[in-house]
């Protein structure tokens, strides 16, 4: 996988180290003096140790402690990042409050117990601890959601990484496809290199960086977290604001009077608009323009072409070849006839001559305002990637003595679930199985080890009351400032991620969605 | 007690206890792991002879590193530092086949803190493993055990070698293209069994960079293009291995067993495991009682065209 393409220094990037333990040697080229070897480290390299490595003409840590920090006073704006600033120390806002996450906290010798970092702090009067640690997660996976209305390939379709395969597809959602990708039995229950080459996809979507995935049967697709999908070479640009019989009943009162007869293309669901309800209700004429397919129900037909990338995710690109005939009983020359794919992208306004052929005509402004309002209500297709892991027993022996405990509290809401200071959905059920928004961590928060497996950063956050009650390792709370004295030079600082909610605030019992786990 | 921590108190060698009693030592690019068994005091002992071997151990390398990085010629090089002394012994007699001292890093940097443990007498058995290159010692009676993991990404043993002290064999090292260190070859992995892990480190750097083929599948970019120190200068190093076909695995891994056969009849190593796509390849003589092949499961063993 490439380097990411982060600048050192920027907001969420890490911290350029090239003063401190290194020089730059011109054509990017960094001089790391971490250690006798005095390695000279190309851009989007790592030295001899794998520790240090060349980013953009900087040498970074490669697995720093992150410490995420938010402003201390509620509406005081973030000071921006200036690393060229001389009195500068590196932290975004003296004084601000600071939530260590499990990002570089260590898994170097997972023997390590208990967790590296258990962080005693004080937050709104309540003494917190916060346990840090990295997870190493055999069982583990990401669910992709990719918003488009082309068809990717057939559901149950094994997806393919590299030639190896990686997950499989499954159900199509509204206006997205969904994937699944990893799990242990690609990254551990398959051929070696099935292993490697999930995890190799694993972490690079986790870190938000494009992976080229080949459906079995269907498109290639680039993905990446947050940007939008590539299908075929094409980036998609708009999600369906929804499927053509759903169209039909959002703007069928727009359409009154400007045109006889709306066919609005689609690849699950086409609609006629005079034969939909919404057309009848609105007393339209019928127009006796009938599409291909296979008729649901009045105006709403399935299949009227084979899926592809062309009109609203069928293969259709002369939207004319969906028609079946003109009915001369009913049809009448001049009928207005617009045609229109639920994104609005591809739309066709013909007028039906002396034969009752539809023939190309100029799209009368009202009718091009609606067709622009299809777009203007489609939002933005992007790509997006939830991490899926169980912190299974050896991880939560890193918390407390008596591992069932912390179970228990997540589940009575008593213990907050991070996973980098991000908020994560924890499922219902047995275990403690979270589920994050790979976007929300902060840059290159996962790694991998060859078992193979990701590493994650987990944090629980608890009353100190609590964590005593479920038999934690209360001999090694530190203070947060002893931390800071200890390791704060060496931590990379991240302004806190906005969305987030500070994981510090206290837990009330019984508040719902908002205790374990936020799903937001 | 973590990285981070590491960091903050910058370069030196660091050493820590291990839950499970083994010791740690780790400086720059050099972790190693090291156990041990004996009466008494002998283990505390040995670790701490360890240690102090440790100290300086790295800073002694870097200073003949010049003359590490060059390709043996016809005149042998000179070296103040012992460590780089072993890494010339392993490779010299290698020297025809192209390469530099280097190739036996890791495995020289095994045999000489095992060495310093060795001295202490109550030791029954000690072992360094340095990243997966591991250098024992055995006394009458005691047995190293060495589970076959043909690739690294797969912590799944495909069998176990059990090595007694009347064999030869004192070390074991492990090369390919998945590791740290980067091949002209495209293996998944070259495990050898030789008399020091420097010996073993040489010879399976140089079987891993014959098991080879010409296919469109394989990407290589001259060495000095990723790092301009390394040792390989221009020579095209892989990058990456697309798919394969049957014929073209075949026909790297008969490049490969082609040098490890030569090795055996040199007397340089005395077993080596190929490992390409899942399809193995076991070569060695079999002294009898020394190196037996104990246990067998999985694939990749049972197809290889010759036992341990």
């Amino acid at each position: 996988m490439t380097a990411p393409a982060t600048g050192p220094g920027g907001p969420g990037g890490p911290v350029d180290r090239t003063a401190k333990y290194g020089a730059a040697e011109g054509d990017g080229l960094v001089r790391c003096d971490a250690c006798p070897v005095l390695c000279r480290i190309k851009p989007g390299r790592a030295g001899a140790c794998g520790r240090y490595a060349n980013e953009a003409g900087a040498l970074v840590r490669t697995d720093p402690l992150v410490l995420s920090e938010r402003a201390a006073q509620e509406g005081r704006a973030m000071v921006p990042f200036a690393p060229e600033a001389e009195d500068w120390d590196g932290r975004v806002v003296r004084g601000a409050e600071t939530f260590v996450t499990g990002i570089g906290s260590g898994t170097t010798y997972p023997d390590y117990k208990p967790a590296p970092f258990i962080v005693g702090s004080t937050f709104e009067g309540v003494d917190t601890v916060t346990v840090v640690t990295e997870g190493i997660f055999s069982y583990c996976g990401v669910k992709v959601k990719i918003d488009t209305d082309r068809h990717l390939g057939p559901e149950r379709a094994v997806i393919t990484a590299d030639g190896e395969p990686v997950g499989h597809v499954t159900t199509a959602e509204y206006g997205s496809q969904m994937l699944s990708i990893g799990g242990v039995r690609h990254l551990t229950g398959g051929g070696k290199r099935e292993g490697r080459v999930t995890c190799d996809t694993l972490l690079a979507l986790c870190n938000r960086e494009p992976v080229e995935l080949a459906i079995d049967g269907g498109s290639h697709v680039v993905v990446r977290a947050g940007a939008a999908p590539v299908v075929d070479g094409e980036p998609e640009a708009r999600m369906r604001v929804g499927c053509g019989s759903a169209t039909i009943g959002m703007f069928a009162r727009q359409w009154l009077g400007h045109v006889d007869e709306v066919v609005v293309v689609d690849d699950h669901i086409t609609g006629v608009l005079t034969e939909h309800q919404a057309g009848r209700c609105l007393d339209m004429p019928p127009a006796g323009i009938r599409v291909r397919g296979r008729r649901s129900t009045p105006g709403r037909y399935f299949r009227v072409a084979e899926p592809g990338s062309g009109w609203g995710g069928t293969d259709v690109t002369d939207p004319l070849t969906i028609l079946e005939r003109v009915d001369p009983e009913t049809a009448w020359p001049g009928l207005r006839l617009l045609m229109v794919s639920t994104t609005g992208q591809d739309a066709l306004y013909c007028v039906l001559d002396e034969a009752l052929r539809p023939v190309p005509a100029e799209m009368p402004a009202p009718v091009a305002a609606v067709v622009d309002r299809i777009g203007e209500n489609c939002e933005p297709a992007l790509c997006s990637v939830l991490f899926m892991a169980g912190a299974g027993g050896s991880l939560r022996a890193g918390v407390t003595e008596n591992p069932v405990r912390l179970t228990r509290s997540v589940k009575d809401k008593l213990t907050r679930v991070t996973m980098g200071g991000a908020p994560t959905y924890v499922w219902p059920g047995g275990g403690i199985m979270v589920m994050v928004d790979v976007e929300r961590l902060p840059a290159h928060a996962f790694g991998h080890v060859p078992t193979p497996a990701l590493v994650a950063p987990i944090e629980f956050t608890m009353a100190a009351e609590a964590y005593r009650a479920l038999g934690g390792h209360a001999d090694h709370v530190v203070r947060l400032d002893d931390l800071m004295g200890e390791v704060g030079g060496a931590a990379r600082r991240e302004a806190w991620h906005g969305d987030n909610p500070w994981p510090l605030t206290p837990l009330r019992r019984g508040a719902g969605a908002d205790g374990g786990g936020e799903a937001s | 007690m973590t990285a981070a921590v590491e960091t903050v108190r910058g370069a030196g060698a660091q050493a820590a206890l291990l839950p499970d009693g083994r010791l740690h030592l780790q400086e720059g690019p050099i972790d190693l792991v090291i156990g041990a068994e004996g009466a008494g005091e002998a283990v505390r002992r040995a670790y701490t002879s360890a240690a102090r071997r440790f100290g300086g151990l790295l800073a002694g390398l870097v200073g003949e590193l010049p003359g590490l990085r060059a390709w043996l010629g016809d005149t042998p090089p000179i070296f103040a530092d012992p460590v780089a002394g072993r890494m010339l012994a392993a490779t010299w007699p290698h020297r025809a086949r192209g390469l530099s001292p280097m190739a036996a890093v890791a495995g020289a940097v095994a045999d000489a803190v095992l060495a310093a443990t060795m001295e202490e007498p109550g030791l029954a058995k000690a072992w360094v493993n340095d990243g997966g290159d591991i250098a024992f010692h055995l006394t009458p009676g005691t047995t190293m055990r060495v589970a076959l993991v043909p690739d690294p990404a797969v912590a799944r043993a495909v069998g176990t070698v059990a090595v007694d002290a009347a064999s030869p064999v004192r070390g074991v090292a492990t090369s390919g293209a998945g590791g740290r260190s980067f091949s002209l070859g495209i293996a998944d992995s070259v495990t050898v069994l030789a008399g020091s892990a420097a010996a073993a480190d040489a010879a399976a750097t140089l079987i891993a960079d014959a098991v080879d083929v010409d296919d469109p599948s394989i990407a290589r970019r001259p060495a000095r293009e990723l790092d301009p120190d390394t040792d390989l200068g221009d020579r095209p190093v892989t990058v990456s291995v697309g798919p394969l076909a049957p014929g073209a695995i075949a026909a790297a891994l008969d490049a490969g067993e082609a040098v490890a056969r030569a090795m055996i009849e040199e007397g340089t190593i005395a077993a080596a495991c190929l490992v390409l796509r899942g399809e193995a390849r076991t070569i060695g003589i079999t002294p009898a009682g020394a190196i037996g092949n104990e246990e067998r499961e999985g694939q990749g063993w049972n197809r290889g065209s010759a036992s341990w």
